[in-house]
């Protein structure tokens, strides 16, 4: 915003008005020691702006400023300015000060008059405080009085030079029933002026969306589209912000959505600063699966903010807690917001202001809105489709992780994407059905998309249970993927199958171990056979041999007894093989 | 500033019966112009001697016209006899003019 204000600068001096959206569109704010018209409809916000652009002007640039209130008694517009944020009380005279220009109702007009006295006072005041900014509001009304349109023109010349003497940035402020009859009365008054936006309301469906417009700017460029408009605690908010380049970081970061199974089948979770939208009819879990991504988040240590629309958020904290998701915790130590929001009555685009007030408020990294179509209640659908487009860019250029729910009315993907229409802009589509099979309804979780991620493209079960939702394992049969009691069936009829396998299987191996026993036993007793046989043989020989030994050595013995003298060597021979 | 204001309420008090009148102007515009000559011709066929005006110029007393509340110019205050009454214009409309002034009966 300041870059382009500092270039805008070089060609014309510009006084910011502090109204953050209408700074951006005007590039700058309004024109300084120009006047600006502010013109419109009752009640659509001029006396508002016109303000809090002075009290702004007071405030943050330390220059005074003058009311001119021609249509209400300054009492009654302090009054209504001090239910804004601005610190109005606080500000003394010699910074604001009001001139009750509020003609008495038992005036009488004899003949023309002119606003030159009215001029020469004010003069005195801006010399006497050094204001910098005028506003006259309901300039209307004074108008009306001189009834002479050339009169009116005479005075509204006298206005513009009186402000380009006195080096004054002024603020006129007219009331103008509709589009026509503007054209005859204040034709003039916007040629005269260098700035004219226009404030209207415009009835959508059940509710009046007030707009604002640039419809003039001498000398600078502006977006010239109409603008949506809403009063918050800070005044005036405009829904003009969004630059019309997209200039953000892609984030590679994963972050999990709650449960491992669903962050598997999005191949690690979605990215951070990514929109996933949650579709589904009523009753298919989808604040449970936004519970859980909020609490995941909440988990990692991320400030979160959850909205819920016509839903308390105790009872949601309540409801979530029976799946064992557990947010109350996390509220209590701050680091999730939860706030609950009335949908009816109230346009789109005031549900956007709110909530960028909202996230402003609480600077949140993980932001949760359930359901986001509760605001298309009120309303025409073609803006809530803008603003949903609006909200979700607006926070990918925050960087915030968004999460939306979407009610769908039928059970048909066709149908739903067609409805807010969020589903071509989002980065994830999770759809939640019911599969009725065989006498059950079943939760099928489906992923449609899912950008830069190798996701799942199975239909998948989905079961809440105390500990949380999951997601079932996959049995199919003909092409369909079981569930419920099917699915059970199926899980029941693989466990005995399992178990039957393993009984046969280990039956099986005390079979092959017994005859693997009854073989080592063989070879054993075969082994056994075999050493006795050698025992044998070894016996056998050995006995030989001592049979062998005897019978020589009894010849020996024989010969010494007889004295033979020359058998003496083989006696040694035969007696050093007996030793060994 | 603001005993201006009071002093000639009081002196106007004394003046029994008398018309007190106060008529801001600007300088030499043409409406305020205007407005002294018809006021003057109004004063003189209507109340002869017995009235009291005061011509104050914006240009020179700024703050004193703020304090007292005037806005457009030229501007007419009846301050006596009560009913404080306003009349706005170059009060070339004689008849509303004397209508405000509780005028309207002498003009018969």
């Amino acid at each position: 915003m300041s870059r382009k204000t500092d270039a805008a600068a070089k060609h014309l001096p510009k006084i910011a008005t502090g109204i953050e959206g209408f700074d951006k569109l005007s590039h700058g704010g309004l024109p300084r020691h120009r006047t600006s018209l502010l013109i419109g409809g009752p009640g659509t916000g001029k006396t508002v702006f016109a303000l809090q652009s002075l009290v702004n002007a007071v405030q943050r640039q330390r220059a005074p400023g003058i009311f001119v209130a021609f249509e209400e008694n300054p009492r009654q517009i302090l009054a209504n300015g001090a239910t804004f944020d601005w610190g109005l009380g606080s500000l003394t005279q010699k910074q604001l000060f009001f001139l009750d220009a509020h003609l008495s109702p038992t005036l009488v007009k004899a003949g023309d008059f002119d606003l030159a006295g009215m001029l020469a006072m004010l003069a005195a005041k801006k010399r006497e405080i050094g204001a910098q900014c005028i506003v006259f509001d309901g300039i209307d009304v004074l108008l009306t009085l001189l009834q002479d349109p050339v009169a009116e023109m005479r005075e509204i010349y006298r206005i513009r030079d009186w402000l380009a003497d006195h080096a004054l940035t002024g603020i006129v402020t007219a009331k103008l029933e509709s589009r026509t009859s503007e054209a005859l009365h204040y034709g003039f008054l916007q040629f005269m002026v260098d700035c004219v936006v226009r404030f209207e309301r415009r009835q959508e469906g059940r509710v009046s969306a007030p707009t604002i417009q640039i419809t003039k700017y001498r000398g600078s460029d502006y977006s010239a589209a109409e603008f949506p408009m809403s009063f918050g605690p800070a005044g005036i908010e405009l829904g003009a912000t969004e630059a019309a380049a997209i200039e953000r970081a892609a984030s590679s970061d994963r972050i999990g959505v709650g449960f491992e199974r669903l962050d598997a089948m999005l191949g690690g979770g979605v990215f951070r600063a990514s929109s996933t939208l949650i579709s589904g009819m009523p009753g298919t879990a989808k604040t449970t699966l936004a519970g859980k991504f909020a609490e995941a988040a909440c988990l990692r240590g991320e400030r979160t903010l959850f909205v819920s629309y016509d839903e308390a958020a105790e009872e949601i904290a309540r409801n979530l807690s029976s799946v064992g998701i557990k947010l109350r915790a996390h509220v209590r130590s701050g680091r999730l917001r939860m706030h609950s929001a009335r949908s009816d009555g109230i346009s789109a685009e005031e549900h956007l202001l709110k909530l960028r007030a909202l996230i402003r408020e609480c600077q949140p990294q993980v932001v949760v809105i359930d359901p986001l179509t509760a605001i298309a209640k009120a309303g025409s659908l073609g803006t809530a489709r803008t603003v949903a487009n609006r909200l979700i860019n607006m926070l990918k250029d925050d960087g915030i992780s968004l999460l939306v729910t979407a009610l769908s009315a039928t059970d048909d993907l066709q149908a739903e994407s067609t409805d807010l229409e969020i589903s071509t802009i989002a980065d994830t589509w999770i759809h939640l059905s019911y599969v009725v099979r065989s006498g059950e309804r079943n939760r099928a979780l489906t992923i449609i998309k899912s950008r830069g991620t190798s996701h799942s493209n199975q239909v998948r079960e989905l079961v809440l249970s105390t500990s949380g939702p999951t997601l079932t394992d996959v049995y199919s049969a003909g092409g369909e993927v079981l569930m419920g009691t099917m699915r059970w069936e199926r899980e029941v009829e693989e466990g005995a199958r399992k178990t039957r396998q393993r009984a046969e299987f280990e039956h099986k191996r005390r079979e092959l171990q017994f005859a693997e026993a009854r073989t080592r036993a063989q070879i054993r007793a075969l082994q056994m056979e075999l050493e006795r046989q050698r025992a044998d043989l070894a016996l056998n020989s050995s006995e030989n041999d001592v049979r062998h030994v005897s019978t020589s050595e009894r010849e020996n013995e024989l010969r010494k007894r007889r004295s033979a003298d020359r058998a003496g060597n083989s006696s040694r021979k035969r007696s050093g093989r007996a030793a060994r | 500033m603001t005993w201006r204001q009071h002093k000639p309420r009081a002196r106007r008090a004394a003046v029994k019966g008398g018309v007190v009148l106060r008529l801001y102007i600007v300088g030499g515009a043409p409406n305020s112009v205007q407005a002294v000559a018809n006021l003057d011709a109004i004063c003189r066929e209507y109340l002869k001697d017995d009235f009291r005006l005061e011509v104050v110029d914006i240009l020179r007393h700024p703050q004193r016209a703020m304090a007292e509340g005037v806005l457009v110019t030229p501007s007419l205050a009846k301050l006596s006899p009560l009913p404080i009454a306003n009349v706005v214009g170059n009060l070339s409309d004689k008849a509303k003019v004397l209508l405000a002034l509780g005028l309207e009966r002498k003009a018969k």
